[in-house]
Formats: structure tokens, sequence, C-alpha cells
């Protein structure tokens, strides 16, 4: 099958990607980008481990082709926060115990940062609907839980101080 | 006089045994900065995938490969008669039988491996696979393992044809595998013969898949150059697979590195070998470029290694008054096609024989058959210690039953019987040394916790309120006390392929007083990498954050078993704490010389040696670790370094009460856990934030299993649950909240006194859920339905019993 160039956003990086059109967006990612932080858990859309953000909604990347996502800005895990400045839900998970052997976690927290967005201060039970697209077969979700409400405390707590 | 809020001030600074230490390995985790093997990319790399047989029995009568020859990228189709001539095309299992690597003239089960195809990236690869040709002719299937076992059930295994002797004694039956007897037969029969009251039932624990979130694969890296062959894998046993790739590819043993990079959850699932190791092996070899293979979640779930599938037929009796007599037990095993257990050789149904539980039962007998179907090779331990998990699920609905049998309260029915604390050491009947434990202490501390009394009451009056026509939900109060058989384990009974089952671990001071330490094990979410330092910091008087532990790389890392069966606090665990030991004992000797005194006049505190009666007079593990480097001391070698290879004298014996309070709606069958109290005592608590985390898995992996889990197969051999849409795995949304607990009792014989705990939740919570099912409907008559307890099941238990009008 012909290849075709897209032009894409990722992480705030312009790229241009040589794909064929049938090329999922988390092989694109993860295999010629090089970034690898979505992982794949299943590829028929069920487990949430490759989540990323595409313009503003949580996206299972191995639903979608490259092809369909030219011209869009895609945000993974890497585009969160930096080594040196994490983003509080990352600061959150590792202080929660949110995560054991870290395979969920770049689509957990990339969902739960999409979540927080669109709900700044979720109830437990939100939370739990609004995560139930990503599976964790290590933590029981009660700690994942538990960082998601954290990190959603933590940063209203910045934000009022900002204002 | 030593200062005593002083030295406990120092001691909390290194972070030891007890502190609910933040994880080291998370700042990568959370960052999306792991390495797993489908992130490592070499270049040139190719990429290899299976073609896997529609048909669960069949002949191949012929495979054409000419056309995917044509497909653009496809390099390489490799069969069974390409792997013949380097004896290939079969492997050994762990279990003493072999396995076909490729399709070698017959397929046993849906989803076998038939021919490998070699390409440039996985979608030239795929596109190969269905150009791919198979003839194949139909045999009959054979799905259930009774049936297996009928005198003219038809031919599983053609290569094992006319072979009465088995890898464990004699076979009985074309399609058997082997028997394993434990106990004394007679005794029990005539205790049973004898007794009061008997209850008996067959218990069945159905089929299910550990489905780590990351599927098993490879990439394998022969360097032509050097001679050199390197495989980055899903292993959890690092070592034993570098021993076996080495043994049935005549490679030797250091021309093979076996590196196990970051693991996405293995649960068992990664313990053993697989057909795509070995092709991606040959197809590197083939090609001179590395070879990845990684499978889809369908063919993890329809083809790796399953969990349980076991028909436990019990009987139980007891006294009128309830005290337990004599337990037997007969299992059919479904092992699939191949007999791919990961077992310790000696015990072909791993440590069933645990199945007397927490109770003083004087006399037992057990037997296992193993027997083939056309299903898929397996029978691990998914997050349990070798067939512990069916065992305490047998014993624990057995004692529900013989409750039932005898009218009495089930939580008074396991008091009763339950193996007192002044026991222990106790010798169980089926050849257990329980090494430590009281059951007593903890069940009543559970039961108090969610006030039992209150909640029976409650019960009772729901089921008024419920024939009253008031209510049309019942309540479950699921019970479990289990013990857990962890650790292995001694190397005069527990070897695997003939290798010993201690473990290791090496540790290296650097001069400034930092470390590194490495293991024969590899963590696949338990955080080694924080609780192992934490054991050395509390032993050597270090910073946890100033050690860092490396496992995995079988070029650096001390040889080991692994990490499988809550073994690795238990064994390496301990490696860790001797080796550590052993560190001290020269610092001991450095800080003498240095402060001028014998050996014997200091003691050891918290990170330094004091000369005795004189705390002002010491040297710390810093100032030693320099010293070690930079004097040159009489009569004592240069360096701080130690290494231990622990051979356990006994297992360990985790246990814990588990209560499941469980909403059930009658007419939809739907089930809602409304409380879930978690009792462990796993001894020694090494970091009780990671023991709390484990705990929370190990249940939902529990409610998983209980409440709608399963690998099923239709009478064709074709799987039904194949995909994530139907093989249950909870969501956050199912998930309950989880209240933990524990007490105390040390393994006496443990260096630190930890016992494991990883999978000690999902031994007990099974039961608990399913108990708490049986429970709710103990009212009306249920006696036994077999699990997942899905709501449609459920619907069905409540019609059954008439209580749908
Ligand atoms: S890999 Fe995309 S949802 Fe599982
Ligand atoms: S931490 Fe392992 S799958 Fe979530």
């Amino acid at each position: 099958m012909g290849k075709q160039h897209y032009q894409i956003t990722v992480n705030g990086e312009p790229q241009d990607v040589l794909a064929e059109p049938r090329e999922l967006l988390i092989h694109t990612l993860r295999e010629q980008l090089r970034i690898t932080g979505p992982h794949i858990g299943c590829e028929t859309s069920h487990c949430g481990a490759c989540t990323v953000d595409i313009d503003g909604r949580s996206v299972k990347s191995c639903t979608v082709f490259t092809a369909q996502v030219a011209g869009k800005e895609i945000t993974t895990v890497e585009g969160l926060g930096s080594p040196d400045a994490m983003h509080p839900l990352q600061e959150a998970f590792r202080e929660h115990h949110g995560l054991q052997c870290g395979y969920c976690t770049p689509g957990m927290i990339t969902r739960a940062y999409r979540l927080l967005q669109e709900n700044p201060s979720p109830t437990e039970e939100e939370v739990r609907f609004g995560m139930a697209g990503n599976l964790c077969r290590c933590t029981g979700y009660q700690n994942i839980v538990k960082a998601i409400l954290a990190a959603a405390a933590e940063m209203n707590a910045s934000k009022e101080a900002a204002e | 006089m030593k200062d005593l809020p002083e030295s406990a001030e120092r001691a909390e600074k290194l972070k030891g045994l007890g502190s609910s230490r933040k994880r080291v390995e998370d700042a990568r985790f959370t960052q999306g900065k792991g390495n797993y093997v489908d992130d490592i990319t070499l270049p040139g790399m190719l990429f290899g995938d299976f073609v896997r047989s529609p048909h669960a029995h069949a002949r191949v009568t012929a495979i054409h490969t000419e056309e995917a020859m044509k497909v653009p990228g496809v390099l390489a189709v490799i069969t069974a008669k390409d792997l013949e001539p380097l004896g290939l095309h079969w492997m050994p299992t762990l279990a003493g039988d072999k396995q076909m690597v490729l399709a070698d003239g017959k397929v046993l089960f849906q989803g076998q491996e038939v021919a490998f195809v070699v390409a440039t990236d996985r979608y030239a690869a795929a596109d190969g696979i269905e150009a791919v040709e198979v003839e194949y002719e139909d045999l009959p299937v054979v799905v259930d393992p009774f049936k297996a076992l009928e005198p003219d059930a038809p031919v599983l295994r053609e290569d094992l044809e006319g072979k009465t002797e088995g890898a464990h004694g004699p076979r009985k039956h074309h399609n058997h595998i082997f028997t394993w007897e434990q106990g004394d037969r007679e005794a029990t029969e005539q205790v049973i013969a004898e007794a009061d009251v008997v209850a008996e039932e067959m218990i069945y624990y159905h089929r299910t898949h550990p489905c780590p979130l990351e599927p098993c694969g490879c990439v394998a890296s022969m360097d032509k150059v050097n001679g050199k062959l390197t495989i980055w894998g899903t292993f959890q046993a690092p070592h034993a697979i570098r021993t076996v790739v080495s043994l049935i590819s005549g490679i030797e043993e250091h021309n093979i590195r076996i590196v196990s990079p970051d693991i996405g959850g293995g649960f068992g699932n990664k313990v053993g070998a697989y057909p795509g190791y070995i092709c991606s092996a040959v197809a590197s070899i083939v090609t001179g470029k590395p070879v990845k293979w990684v499978e889809d979640r369908m063919d993890n779930l329809m083809t790796t290694a399953f969990a349980r599938d076991y028909w436990m037929k019990g009987r139980i009796a007891a006294t009128k008054e309830g005290k337990i007599t004599g337990l037997w037990c007969h299992v059919t095993a479904d092992h699939g096609g191949f007999d791919a257990c990961a077992d310790p050789t000696k015990f072909p149904a791993g440590f069933f024989n645990i199945c007397t539980g927490s109770y003083d039962i004087p006399t037992a007998y057990l037997s296992v058959d193993g027997v083939y179907t056309n299903k898929a090779p397996g029978g691990v331990a998914y997050r349990c210690s070798f067939r512990v998990t069916e065992a305490a699920y047998f014993i624990e609905r057995m004692i529900e039953i013989l409750a039932i049998e005898l009218g009495m309260d089930a939580a008074e029915l396991r008091r009763i019987n339950f193996i007192k604390a002044e026991q222990f050491p106790y010798q169980s009947a089926l050849g257990w040394e329980y090494d430590s434990g009281d059951y007593h202490t903890a069940w009543d501390k559970a039961l108090e916790a969610v006030d039992y009394a209150g909640l029976r009451r409650e019960q009772a009056e729901r089921v008024e309120a419920f024939k009253r026509g008031e209510t049309r939900k019942l309540l479950g109060i699921g019970l479990t006390h289990f013990t857990e058989i962890v650790g292995a384990g001694p190397v005069k009974n527990c070897d695997i392929l003939g290798l010993g089952m201690f473990d290791s671990c090496e540790i290296r001071i650097h001069p400034t007083g930092s470390a590194i330490a490495r293991l024969g094990t590899i963590s696949q979410g338990q955080g080694h990498a924080t609780t192992f330092a934490q054991i050395l910091a509390s032993e050597i008087g270090l910073p946890a954050d100033s050690i860092t532990v490396e496992e995995g790389d079988t070029d650096t890392a001390p040889y080991g078993l692994g990490t499988y069966g809550s073994r690795s606090t238990p064994v390496a665990g301990a490696a860790t704490a001797m080796a550590g030991r052993k560190i001290r004992a020269k610092a001991q000797m450095i800080a003498a010389y240095l402060l001028e005194v014998h050996d014997d006049d200091l003691e050891w505190d918290v990170d330094r040696f004091a000369v005795k009666g004189d705390p002002e007079r010491f040297k710390t593990m810093k100032e030693i670790a320099f010293a070690a480097y930079n004097q040159a001391i009489p009569g004592i070698e240069p360096g701080l370094e130690a290494v231990s290879y622990y051979d356990p004298p006994n297992m360990t014996y985790p246990f814990g009460a588990y209560v499941c309070v469980m909403e059930i709606d009658v007419d939809t069958g739907q089930t809602e856990i409304r409380q879930f109290y978690a009792l462990d005592d796993c001894g020694t608590r090494i970091n009780p934030m990671i023991i709390e985390g484990q705990v929370h898995g190990g249940l939902t992996e529990a409610l998983a299993i209980a409440m709608g889990q399963e690998i099923a197969y239709d009478e064709m051999g074709n799987v039904k649950t194949g995909t994530l849409m139907d093989f249950f795995v909870p969501t956050a949304w199912e998930t309950p909240h989880y209240t933990t607990d524990h007490t105390v009792t040390p393994s006496p014989h443990h260096p630190i006194g930890a016992k494991g705990v990883g999978e000690s939740p999902n031994v007990g919570g099974v039961p608990a859920f399913s108990n708490a099912v049986h429970d709710a409907f103990r009212a009306f008559g249920l006696r036994q339905s077999h699990m997942p307890h899905d709501h449609w099941r459920v619907w069905k238990i409540a019609n059954g019993l008439g209580l749908h009008g």
C-alpha cells in the first residue's frame, strides 16, 4: 500500500510522518516517532494503555489511523510535564502509590489529565466512572482514584493561589 | 548511656524496614520513560508473527508459503520442517513434557503456532500471514477432561502413543499425564466411613488467564561477529530461560545473554518458554538481524499459559460437634494439549497438598490426575504459589458446605478447627511443616472489625423481609481464612528442570558509602528496587536512597530462579539480608582496626559500629566503606563486597482473614460489594504502602476471577473469550473500595521474619467473593454453584431455587 505524508503536532512539535493509510496512530507514535509512553495492551480499544489527547479529547490511539489525525494536536504523557517540573498528576501517582508495573500509567495519567479539565473537582464516583476506559491489572484502582483526587485538590489550590 | 531517640532518628533516615518509602521506579513510569520489551528498537530490526491454527484438533497436511514470500517486506516463513534439522521443532516444557514450537503434523488447540512469518515490520508480517495457506484435516475434538479419559477418546498426543511412563510416573490412558498422591488413603477412607457427618461435593475452579496488561514478547539478536545471542524479553525467570536456551540450542551459556527489561505485569503468565522466543532466536540466527516478536491480546489469551481448570471432588468428615476428622480430595486437572505447568519438578500439582488449609485435620488423602485436552497449555500460578489458590478455594468451599451439613455458623466452624498458635511448627497430614501462625487472633480481629454478629442479624432480617415480599435483594457474607505456602523453595525438594530454587544477592559498597545490589529475581511491578534497598538499609546502615537495586540481566546479576509464587521476599529477600550481614561482618573488622579495639568490643548501632560502653567512639558505615578502599589493613582484603546464595530451610506460610459483604439483586443477578475487609499476616512488613497496594491489586484479580473472568471453550474447542470484550477485567467502576488490616507473626526461619504477600489476596479473595454469593442463597438451599458468578449465572441460581416466583 502506498505511503503518504501527514503533518501532525505531537507534544507541541510539528512532525511530518510517512505512513500507509492503514497505519494506526499508536504505531506511528511508538515506532516512527519513538514516543513510547503510550503502550499497547490490546489494539482493540478496550484497555486504554494507548490513550493520548487529540485536540482536547481523550482518544485510544490504537483506534485511529494516523491519516485521520492529520493537522491535529496530539499530547502524550511525555508532553504533560518534564523531569524538573512534573505534572501534579505524575507527582500524585507517585505519592499515593497509584502504579505498580507502570504499563497502564501513561494512559491513566493522560486520561486523568483530560478528566480534570472536563471536571476539575470530581467526586470519587465521577473519577471511577471517568477512568473506566482504562484498565489496570496491578493496583485495584483504589490508589489511582486517590491520586487523581489529590491531584485535583492540588491543582485547584494552586489555581486559587494564582488568582 | 546510648541516646535512644537520636539513634531512632538515624534509623528513620535510612528508610529501612517498615518505612512506607515512596517508590524509586515511579519517576520513570509516570513520565512514560519505562523500558518495556516493545519499546526496544534495534537497527535493522525485523518483526515476526505467527500463522495460527483456527482448529482445535486437526492434521496439518500441507503448508503453502510461496505466495507469502512474494508479499513485499516478507523475508522468511519458518515451519516445523525448517526447525526439525536444528532439533527445535519441539521444546521441553517446565513440567517435564515437550511442546511443539510449530505444528508438527497436527495441531492440538485453537491458536496453536503453525508458521512464523518474518518481515520488515508488523504490517508486512500481517500481510504475509494472510498469504500463507495451510491445509487442515479435522480430527475429533475433546475439551472435557472426563471425556478425554474415556476408553475410546481420540488420541491427542500421538507422539506419546504407547508410552506408559510419563515424567511423573505411570500413565493410565493415552490422554493421561500423571497421578500424584499424598497422604494416607486407607486411613482417610476409614475415617470417612465412620464419621458422624460427611459433606461431599464437586468444586470446579474454572479455567482463567493471568492477562497481564503487557502481553508477552521478545527481541532476539544474534551477533554473528562475537557469537553472542542476546534476548530481551518478558521473562519472570531470566536465568532459567538462559539455561533452557543453552540446553536446547547447544549455544554455550556464556554466549547467551537474557535481559528482562521493565515488565508490565506477569502474574505467572511470563514464567514459561513460548514458541515465539525460539522462533525469534532462530530467525535472528538465520537472518543475522534482530527479530522482535510481540503477541497481541488475542494471542495472549488464547495461547499463552492459562491458569486453574481443576475439577476437585471433596469429602470432609466431622463429629456432630463440628470437629473435622478427615479430608479426602481427588482432582481431575485439565492441562490442555501439552503439560506446560510451571511447578517445581517433584510437585506436578504444585503445592495443592496445602488443601487442609488453616485447619487441624488429623487425616487426609489427596490424588490428582493430569489430563490432556484440546485446549491451550499452561496451568501456571496466576498470582498464586503453584496451585495454592485452587487448594484454598477447595477447602474454603468445603468448610462452608460442611457448615450447611452441620447446621452451624461457618465462622464458628472455622474457629473450632483452626490450628492453635501453640501447635506451630505444625505438621500437616499432607506433608507440610507450617512455620508459624496465630489464626484465632486474626479471625477474632476480623469478625470484630466487620461486626460479624450484627451482619448476621441484618442478613436474617433481610431473608424475612424477602420472604414477605418487601425486598428483592439478598445479603451474602463471604468468609475466608486462608493459609498460603510460598517462598519455593528448599533445594532439597524444590527444583525446576533440575535447577535448585535458591535465590541470590550480590552487593558492592562503593568507596563513598553508596551501593549497588543485584538479585536473581525480577520485578514486574512489585517494586523490588524500592523494597530490597530497604532490607539492605536496615542491615548495613546505608540509606535506602543510596542503594541501587538491579535485576534481570543474566550477564551481571547472580543466578536465581526469578519472581513468581511470592518467592522474591522469602528467598531473594533473605539472600539480601544474608549478603548484608556478610558486609557488616567485614565492616566490623575494619572498624575494629580503625578504632584500635577488638572486634568483640564493638556493637552495631543502626548505621555504625561503636565501642561498647563508649558510644562516642564509633565509625559509621560510610567511613568504614571509604577505609575499605583506601587503607591497607593487615589480614583484610581491600574492598567491600558480598554475595549470598540463599537456600531456604522451609517455605513461609502467610495467612489472612477476609470478609466480603455482598448485595445481590435476585431478579437481575447483579452483585454489589458493599464492604470488603482484608486482614493479612505476612510476617515482618517491609513497606506497608507497597503491601497495601499488593493487597488491593490481588483482591481485584480475585474479584475478576470469582465474578466473571474465564477462558471458555465451545465443544469444537473454539475460544469464546479471546478478547477483552469477553474476558472480564474489572474497571475502576466495578471495583469496590477495600479496607486492609494486619497482624504480624514473623517467620521464625527467615532472616528478617518476612513471608511474602503479593499473592495472598488472590488466594484468599476468590473464596471470599464466591462464598458471599453462596452465603446469600444459603437460606434457600444452595450448596454449590460453580464460578464465575457473573450476573447470568447468579440469576440462574436464583431461578433454580424458585426465587422468581
Ligand atoms: S491498546 Fe489501545 S485500547 Fe488497548
Ligand atoms: S500498574 Fe500494572 S497495569 Fe496498572
